[in-house]
């Protein structure tokens, strides 16, 4: 099984979850994260290797729906998708131009100009 | 004589809807009596916290247009904050998307409008689905309507006290390990978590895909019954996750189970189980074999090891679901440098402390170099519990009971330690690792507090599943319930 979890492999795993984690935070979830995967060890011990893709394989349980394409249209309008929602002016909810809908302005960007 | 609106409320869905439709009472007056009612016991912050939005004047427009012919006319209803409703905000109990209001509704919202269920509030829970207690919301723990300075379970909580409190005779929660039967437990009422693919997820937000389950709540197993049988069922127009088979029909009059082979696994009796949960099992088996069902041990070899399976998958699935909540497109954003800056401030704020060990813990098991001895194991003996159950069921085995927890509801805050946080789903994990239904329903009490045993059927057997709570419901009395 792998090695204990680090400050280092917080700091990482924490990177690409894009959560910021302050160092003052660090030794607790080493602890906490350690704590939880010693549960797991047990796993190892279990002949295991295949079992998934077998059950796949043989997988009868789970009725399918026939390969006939999408039931629905991918892409519909907003009105049909929230019929409901509406802002105060009547539009549609939530705004959208050209078949993107609109989220806010970065703080970054807003030098960028309107095109951005 | 026609009952007032109170008693109606308490009579459960089928008195409301019967009165409904014989013109005896509006549902207007049903949804006044819920919001009466909701007051009375405090459902609010200061109380039992167990309802965290609602608004009089929004349920009395949705009356407007419900129809007063259908199975749930006249029905208060609360739904879990996970779940999308275009009147009432949806959290699910995070800052990170306080205040933030659905564009469109669930399929679940959508059956129950179209039956004459009227919302009347959103359930409390554990921030995105993530605990056993109720107290990882982000707007506080929700209370045990039973015994106050307790827990009513999570992650449904809010839901399962709404409906123990008597405020509403049905409510809608959200399983990925137990977090319905376990509230159910905890609050004295019943609780279902269909097969996976019966109810569809259009609506609900996503927590671990693959172990995802809209559920029930009903202060009866016939509450219960009627509610499946309004959500359940194919959902073509909007989604690929419920199965192409149309709703069965779950209400029964017969309380006989002759000829029903009930198994009972020697893994959820072990010798740590505490005598007085033991003797309530033992009694209530000898309900099922006074109904005409043979009882007959069995064994579910791999049960030990569906916890830590549970505990790979969840995370890792949750740390993939939960990346689309990143200040762009939905609720929160807290500004910071630059786009990834911005990324990191907003979810750090936005989540709380259990949702961010997870999304951690997720991480970590998909990880370079941690994916095969995490995840890739998880997933193969995933695969051997699932077979544990078909093996049981292909011996003539026709269903499953066990306890629903191992104890009553534990005090507010008396659990720190995340892992022993996770021990409260130890019985109940293995049938959403299986995708096999199960229902909790209420068998007596430990210490004054409700215990909850456990019905667990063969993909989409809710026919038999029923059939057993209804005749244990019905040999038990009603003494066990909230």
């Amino acid at each position: 099984m792998a090695a204990a979890i680090s400050r280092d492999d917080v700091r990482h795993i924490a990177g690409l979850a894009r959560l910021g984690v302050p160092d003052d935070k660090l030794d607790t979830l080493v602890s906490e994260l350690n704590g939880i995967l010693a549960h797991m060890e047990v796993l190892q011990k279990v002949q295991s290797a295949g079992a998934a893709a077998e059950a796949e394989a043989q997988r009868t349980g789970m009725p399918l729906r026939l390969d006939e394409g999408p039931s629905v249209k991918l892409v519909r309008p907003i009105s049909e998708i929230a019929p409901q929602t509406r802002s105060p002016d009547g539009a549609p909810m939530p705004a959208v131009i050209d078949g993107f809908f609109l989220v806010p302005r970065l703080a970054t960007h807003e030098d960028a100009g309107d095109e951005s | 004589m026609t009952a007032t609106p109170e008693a109606l409320l308490q009579s459960g869905a089928g008195a409301i809807a019967a009165a409904v439709r014989e013109g005896k009472v509006r549902s207007r007056t049903m949804v006044e009596a819920s919001f009466a009612r909701a007051a009375e016991v405090d459902a609010g912050p200061s109380g039992l916290n167990c309802i965290l939005s609602a608004d009089l004047n929004g349920s009395l427009q949705l009356v407007e247009s419900a129809p007063v012919g259908g199975a749930l006319a006249g029905v208060p209803v609360v739904l879990k904050d996970n779940i999308a409703t275009t009147m009432l905000s949806t959290s699910c109990g995070s800052k990170i998307l306080e205040g933030y209001v659905s564009p469109y509704e669930s399929t679940v919202a959508r059956k129950l409008r179209e039956a004459g269920a009227i919302l009347v509030g959103k359930g409390n829970m554990d921030e995105f689905a993530m605990g056993s207690s109720t107290e990882f919301s982000a707007y506080g723990p929700a209370r045990n309507p039973i015994d106050r300075t307790r827990v009513p379970g999570g992650s449904s909580g809010g839901s399962a006290a709404s409906v123990a409190a008597g405020i509403v005779p049905i409510a809608l929660g959200s399983e990925t390990g137990g977090s319905v039967r376990q509230p159910a437990a905890f609050c004295g009422i019943v609780g279902v978590k269909p097969t996976y693919g019966r109810i569809s997820r259009f609506g609900l937000v996503a927590f671990a895909s693959s172990l995802d389950n809209i559920g029930v709540f009903g202060r009866t197993v016939d509450d219960a019954a009627r509610a499946m049988e309004v959500v359940s069922g194919d959902d073509t127009a909007n989604d690929a996750t419920s199965a192409p088979l149309d709703a069965p029909a779950l209400r029964t009059d017969s309380r006989d189970l002759t000829g029903v082979v009930i198994g009972r696994p020697k893994e959820y009796f072990p010798a740590s189980l505490p005598t007085a949960m033991q003797a309530h099992c033992d009694r209530a088996l000898d309900a099922l074999r006074a109904r005409g069902a043979e009882i007959r041990d069995v064994s579910l070899p791999h049960t030990d090891l569906a916890l830590p399976v549970y505990y790979i998958i969840a995370p890792a699935e949750c740390s993939a679901n939960l990346a689309r909540f990143d200040g762009v497109r939905y609720g929160l954003r807290v500004e910071g440098e630059g786009l990834r800056g911005m990324y990191e401030a907003t979810r750090s704020r936005g989540f709380g402390a259990e949702v961010t060990r997870r999304i951690l813990l997720g991480t970590y098991v998909l990880s370079a170099g941690y994916y095969d001895a995490y995840y890739r194991k998880a997933m193969d003996v995933r695969a051997l519990i699932a077979r544990d159950f078909t093996d049981v069921w292909a011996s003539g085995v026709h269903a499953l009971f066990t306890p629903t927890t191992a104890a009553p509801a534990f005090t507010i805050g008396a659990i720190s330690d995340p892992y022993e946080m996770y021990l409260c789903d130890l019985f109940t994990v293995s049938a959403n690792l299986a995708e096999v239904p199960a229902m909790s329903i209420p068998i007596g009490r430990v210490g004054g507090l409700p215990v909850g045993g456990q019905v667990i059927a063969p993909r989409f057997g809710e026919q038999v599943m029923f059939r057993i709570a209804y005749a244990l419901e019905s040999e038990l009395g009603g003494a066990a319930h909230a």
